[in-house]
């Protein structure tokens, strides 16, 4: 698929994902806009997966370590045929399978349950040495949130991709600048990445995150070592008045503002 | 008989683990170890030198290590995460919940050296919370076995069980208890010594212990049934309504907090079905004091002679 048909499917992924925490009355919309563009990249054009069988053995395994944007990756896992594309309309509600963080055994094409912060890379790092162990070839995907990044649990994990070599692991850090509370650089300011990640021995590749024709080479990029990919992405991409704006990070848009967002990203398409 | 001229001999029980590992290993490949630079205290020393390329060592990172465990099973390995109990249960309980129980990661983790086997390491080093961390947890059985041989048969059983499950075991000698060539049943008491008057329960290194106390209350003329409740959850409610019903008073042993462990576990089987009177013996709420596994079990009033004191007391209450 070629750039500028991910780029159409991002932006009904956007639009999807704007309805749904609209009609939900919650979501992490800030975030999940930051992410989009990645989570289209892989599931309509890197990642080797087959939808009718989601447990497939050689299949490219990807992790969403910042479980809370699970709306996005719904509304991607419905558009590539691993569940209903009308049952995005159940986010939330009672008994739905779709609930505020990723379940790996009521959903299909989650890997593992997410939710508290800084699980996923270390359960990516254990995935990926066991398709070493096994001699599979699958490739391994994890995308954490920049504050994420704070949990010292991903820089145990950080430690051993490196002393397992795993060149097979591809980690996202979606570098939108912003967490729950503040910016990250007003709480612990991790920037800048790459020096950080070079010095733990990854390789480390630096994005606009929100751009289709840089995020797919780099997701596609192969190495000698595990690959780090700081995508710099902005918080509520798409949509003018959540860009870069902390209160969104689960705010939801009122009537108007979502006319607004609801315009802006139509007139995208 | 005396017992003092001719003393049972004790065993290890991290020897049955790493043998059975490394037999269970050889004829399974997908079987790897994962640790925590813990070779030598989870005596992987065997299973590294047989299958180095299948010993995971993540260093001195538990949190990672419990991570990297249910990616290893996602991956379609079997992994076996040895660790010393308090830090493999505490510092990585939200991995535990979260990646293993709450993701059903057919994962076995494997606590060495729980309770007060580091008794003279200090509080920090006692793993006396374990098993109320983890029996809260949905899809995650809690083991603790009595002797080397209910400890190989729980980790032959762990490889064929389809699951995550959590193992504690000890560091401190214990003697042999159940027959060569028994078989771990999940959730099942096992009758060590039939009785009317009162029954005795414990698990782990303080089986032999309340079997000793059993003795000497057949020696006060008092009928003590024994049970071995290895299974923690899911509990053998079964066995428990039985010995309320049958003996009247539940005197329960554990190297482990008061609150929240086996004796609370079994209380609450008591307290819904058949209520009858108590004693629950262990580490009663405080920090100990230092000392050695055993004589801590002996200051908590978990001598033989300690127990078997309690029991005839709790009969009184009947």
């Amino acid at each position: 698929m070629d750039t500028i048909e991910l780029e159409r499917i991002a932006r009904e992924i956007r639009l999807r994902d704007l309805q749904a925490v609209f009609e939900a009355g919650a979501g992490h919309i800030g975030g999940e806009m930051s992410v989009i563009d990645i989570l289209t990249a892989l599931y309509f054009r890197v990642l080797k997966i087959w939808p009718d069988q989601p447990k497939h053995p050689d299949r490219d395994r990807f992790v969403l370590s910042k479980g809370h944007t699970a709306c996005a990756l719904y509304v991607t896992l419905a558009k590539r045929g691993f569940i209903p594309e009308e049952e995005v309309s159940t986010f939330l509600q009672p008994h739905s399978r779709l609930n505020g963080h990723p379940n790996c055994n009521k959903v299909p094409g989650v890997e593992t349950n997410t939710g508290p912060l800084g699980h996923g890379l270390p359960v990516a790092v254990g995935m990926a040495k066991a398709a070493k162990l096994s001699g599979a070839k699958f490739h391994t995907y994890v995308v954490t949130g920049d504050g994420e990044m704070q949990e010292g649990s991903n820089w145990e994990a950080i430690m051993a991709a490196a002393q397992f070599k795993l060149d097979n692991l591809t980690l996202v850090i979606d570098h939108n600048r912003f967490q729950q509370g503040a910016a990250l650089a007003e709480t612990n300011d991790l920037a800048p990445l790459r020096p950080k990640l070079e010095a733990f021995d990854w390789e480390v590749t630096e994005i606009n995150g929100n751009v289709m024709s840089e995020v797919v080479p780099a997701l596609e990029h192969r190495g000698a070592k595990p690959h780090c990919i700081v995508a710099h992405t902005n918080k509520g991409h798409g949509i003018s008045f959540m860009q870069d704006r902390v209160d969104w990070h689960h705010k939801v848009p009122n009537k108007e503002q979502y006319e607004i967002a609801l315009a802006e990203l139509s007139e995208a398409l | 008989m005396n017992a003092s001229v001719n003393p049972p001999k004790l065993y290890d029980c991290r020897d049955a683990f790493a043998s059975t590992l490394e037999r269970l290993a050889a004829e399974n490949d997908t079987i790897v170890a994962v640790c925590n630079d813990s070779v030598g205290s989870s005596k992987l020393g065997g299973f590294k030198a047989k299958f180095g390329e299948r010993l995971v060592n993540v260093g001195i990172a538990e949190q990672n290590m419990v991570g990297v465990a249910a990616g290893l099973a996602n991956g379609g390995r079997l992994p076996f995460v040895c660790a010393a109990a308090p830090f493999l249960t505490g510092r990585s309980l939200e991995q535990i919940k979260a990646d293993i129980s709450y993701s059903n990661a057919n994962v076995k983790l494997v606590g060495i050296s729980s309770g007060m086997a580091y008794g003279e390491l200090g509080p920090t080093h006692h793993s006396i919370e374990d098993f109320a961390w983890t029996r809260v947890l949905p899809n995650l059985p809690v083991i603790a076995p009595c002797d080397r041989i209910e400890t190989a048969a729980a980790v032959a059983w762990a490889a064929t069980y389809d699951g995550p499950c959590f193992l504690r075991l000890s560091r401190v000698g214990v003697p042999d208890l159940l027959p060569e060539g028994h078989r771990f049943e999940l959730g099942k008491a096992n009758l060590l010594r039939q009785g009317s008057d009162v029954t005795l329960i414990a698990n782990g290194t303080l089986t032999h212990r309340i079997v000793k106390a059993a003795e000497i209350l057949a020696g006060r003329g008092i009928n003590a049934r024994v049970l071995n409740l290895a299974t923690v959850r899911p509990i053998d409610e079964e066995a428990i309504i039985a010995a309320a019903r049958e003996t009247g008073a539940i005197v329960t042993a554990e190297e482990h907090s008061i609150f929240g462990g086996l004796g609370s576990a079994v209380a609450e089987v008591v307290v819904d079905n058949a209520p009858v009177p108590m004693k629950r013996l262990g580490v009663p709420g405080i920090y100990a004091p230092t000392g050695s596994a055993e004589f801590l079990l002996d200051e908590f009033g978990m001598a033989p002679s300690a127990i078997a004191d309690a029991a005839q007391a709790l009969i009184k209450r009947k």
